[in-house]
């Protein structure tokens, strides 16, 4: 009944392998050493902030079925808990600040995630809005989540791993490349394993899946745990590595609607997908503003661009629901298998 | 504490109940469409803004107010036909969840083309009600607050009447039952949808203008939706009563929270506290007050 497709391919199939391996290559081996500085600030690495959450959208709203609109406040877990274990245990390395900062939004997301064991659609969809709101006031309202300081804002820590120090676009784009691409292979293992399949059973008949074993409270928690735990650390990376300063008002609504947007461009059900729609996201607004500007000159001030921004990239959704409604990765597979086929006839 | 403040605790408690009533002016418009298509349309508070920023504007143009508001209603109706036409026909069939999510890209058009069109700049608008609080028995309740509540009433009471004794009303009621159904008597669903679009348009209008001349007509009205889905949660998704007692419930108890209990959480709690009444009350009844059970066919 459903529209979402999964991506039944067998796990580790070898053109997927090879696909990501060959991508990993550039972006670790080439793009460090061409791109300018531009490029990593106000491409890269926003993009692979985006895509990580994207990801973990993608397992609680394209494997598991259950729709959140509380994205970013669970972002906002993420960077704000970072911060303070980094900022208030002693010798904890960074990494172990990340591990707990994803745990503790797990830990969160588990809490909203509760109201999903009775509520179904809709009624869930509104009942995610509440962690939204209630996070975004907690982090501004109680001082001691960013340490006193003024309109909650938080300052990022150094960056360093190891020994190894992450300073400079470059460091940072590289640190952030890392943790998305583990957790990203992390993520993919864990769709095509059992609980993969069961997220996707809950998904597409939750009473068939009662009847074929399928423990339901506990997948559809785990769901919430899972991708609460990758869209903390996406909110991490977005604190540290990509903006370095941040607030809780930068994690508002209007962030969670363009993580479930990137899910939606990019492909629901497919990890692939939000990567592919996090680099629509982040990429569109530049061209367009380069483009607005080249077109209409001084007519095209911020105001008009945010408003046609928001009007293209409502039409972007309605298209691609209309039209594609397995989004970017489907058409991406539809012009490979195009050009596989007219090379084969070539 | 000392000797508890009745009069006081009228006051509050009315004064809540008053703009719960404005709460349920925006619940209804979704109620409508839910009814009749099963869909949440996301866009109900871009439709208000755009309703509310073209009549003020319409008004600013020197357009006297009957015509003005006889203009946006005939914008908004052919608004109505134009998301039946691009958006709910493609989609028709899809899971609901979809179309929801088609709503949300439909609120960024609406809100975009609203703003490119008529600016960014707050309007000022002026129904000639005055805000003046009376007095009654000692508690002071707010004019304007009244009015809007009356206003309120008359629309779901019209609203109530139309489903009940009208044709029309009729075919909404088969549609909101069986759509496939409704298609095999031969009612035609794309015109029931424009009206409905239509009827949830009015309803936007008169919501926009009352809480415009409350807030001022700019972008923030567009988030009063976020204020009437704890409603609808309550008052359940498809039930007009549903939408008012679910309005006055939160409206009184979110005002009598931020009195009483607000300062505890150091204020500034009516946010999410309407979202945590709403949730406590769902994991009880899990459809809100009114709502239909849901029967799941497997």
């Amino acid at each position: 009944m459903s529209t979402v497709t999964a991506d039944l391919s067998p796990p580790l199939s070898l053109p997927f392998h090879a696909g990501a391996l060959a991508v990993l290559a550039v972006a670790y081996l080439v793009v460090p050493f061409i791109g300018s500085s531009y490029l990593f600030e106000a491409i890269l690495l926003p993009f692979l902030a985006l895509s990580l959450a994207g990801v973990g959208l993608n397992i609680l709203t394209g494997y598991a079925g259950q729709v959140s609109l509380g994205s970013a406040a669970f972002m906002a877990v993420g960077a704000f808990a970072a911060y303070n274990f980094n900022l208030r245990v002693e010798a904890l390395p960074l990494i172990g600040s990340i591990v707990l900062a994803g745990l503790s939004a797990a830990a969160i997301g588990i809490v909203f995630g509760l109201p999903s064991l009775r509520l179904r659609g809709f009624y869930l969809a509104v009942s995610t809005l509440a962690a939204q709101f209630f996070v975004q006031w907690a982090l501004t309202k109680f001082g001691w989540f960013s340490n006193n300081s003024a309109s909650g804002v938080i300052d990022a820590p150094p960056l360093s791993l190891a020994g190894l120090s992450f300073e400079g676009p470059v460091g940072r784009y590289l640190f952030a490349l890392t943790v998305v691409a583990v957790l990203t292979f992390l993520a993919y293992r864990l769709v095509s394993s059992q609980t993969g399949r069961n997220f996707i059973a809950v998904r597409d008949n939750e009473t068939a899946a009662r009847i074929i074993g399928v423990p339901v409270l506990r997948t559809k928690l785990l769901a919430f745990g899972v991708s609460s735990f990758i869209i903390g650390v996406a909110g991490v990376l977005w604190a540290f590595a990509y903006l370095r300063t941040v607030e809780p008002a930068g994690f508002n609504l209007d962030r969670s609607f363009q993580i479930l947007f990137i899910v939606i461009i990019g492909g629901l059900a497919s990890i692939r997908g939000a990567f592919f729609g996090a680099a629509l996201i982040v990429v569109f607004p530049l061209v367009l503003s380069r483009l607005g500007a080249f077109l209409l000159g001084d007519i095209f001030d911020s105001g008009v661009l945010d408003m046609t921004q928001r009007i293209v990239i409502g039409a972007f959704i309605i298209l691609f629901l209309v039209l594609e409604p397995d989004g970017l990765v489907a058409l991406w597979d539809r012009l490979k298998s195009r050009i596989t086929a007219a090379l084969r006839r070539a | 504490m000392a000797e508890f403040d009745w009069l006081f605790f009228t006051e509050v408690l009315i004064g809540g109940l008053l703009s719960g009533v404005m709460y349920s002016l925006v619940a209804i418009g979704f109620v409508l469409i839910y009814k009749t298509s099963g869909v949440l349309n996301f866009s109900q508070g871009a439709l208000l803004l755009f309703a509310a920023l073209t009549f003020v504007s319409l008004v600013e143009k020197g357009v006297p107010f009957a015509a003005a508001f006889a203009i946006t209603f005939a914008a908004m109706v052919v608004i109505g036909v134009a998301i039946e036409r691009t958006v709910l026909r493609p989609l028709t069939n899809k899971p609901p969840i979809t179309l929801f999510m088609a709503t949300l890209g439909l609120s960024y058009i609406i809100e975009g083309a609203a703003q490119l069109i008529w600016g960014t700049q707050v309007h000022g608008l002026d129904l000639g009600i005055e805000d003046i609080p009376f007095d009654v028995g000692g508690v002071f309740i707010s004019q304007f607050d009244i009015f809007a509540a009356v206003v309120a009433a008359s629309m779901v009471g019209a609203l109530s009447a139309f489903f009940r004794y009208t044709r029309i009303g009729l075919g909404f009621r088969a549609v909101a039952d069986d759509q496939f159904a409704a298609l095999a008597v031969g009612l035609k669903l794309p015109w029931i949808w424009a009206s409905v679009w239509a009827a949830a348009g009015l309803v936007a209008l008169v919501a926009g203008l009352l809480w415009g001349a409350r807030l001022g007509v700019q972008f923030s009205l567009s988030l009063v939706v976020l204020k009437a889905l704890p409603v609808l949660v309550l008052g359940g998704f498809d039930s007009i009563l549903g939408a008012i007692v679910g309005g006055l419930l939160v409206g009184a108890s979110e005002k009598l929270a931020e009195v009483y209990i607000g300062d505890y959480f150091g204020g500034g709690i009516e946010g999410w506290f309407a979202y945590v009444v709403a949730l406590a009350f769902l994991l009880i009844r899990p459809s809100g007050l009114f709502g239909q059970k849901l029967v799941e066919r497997v």
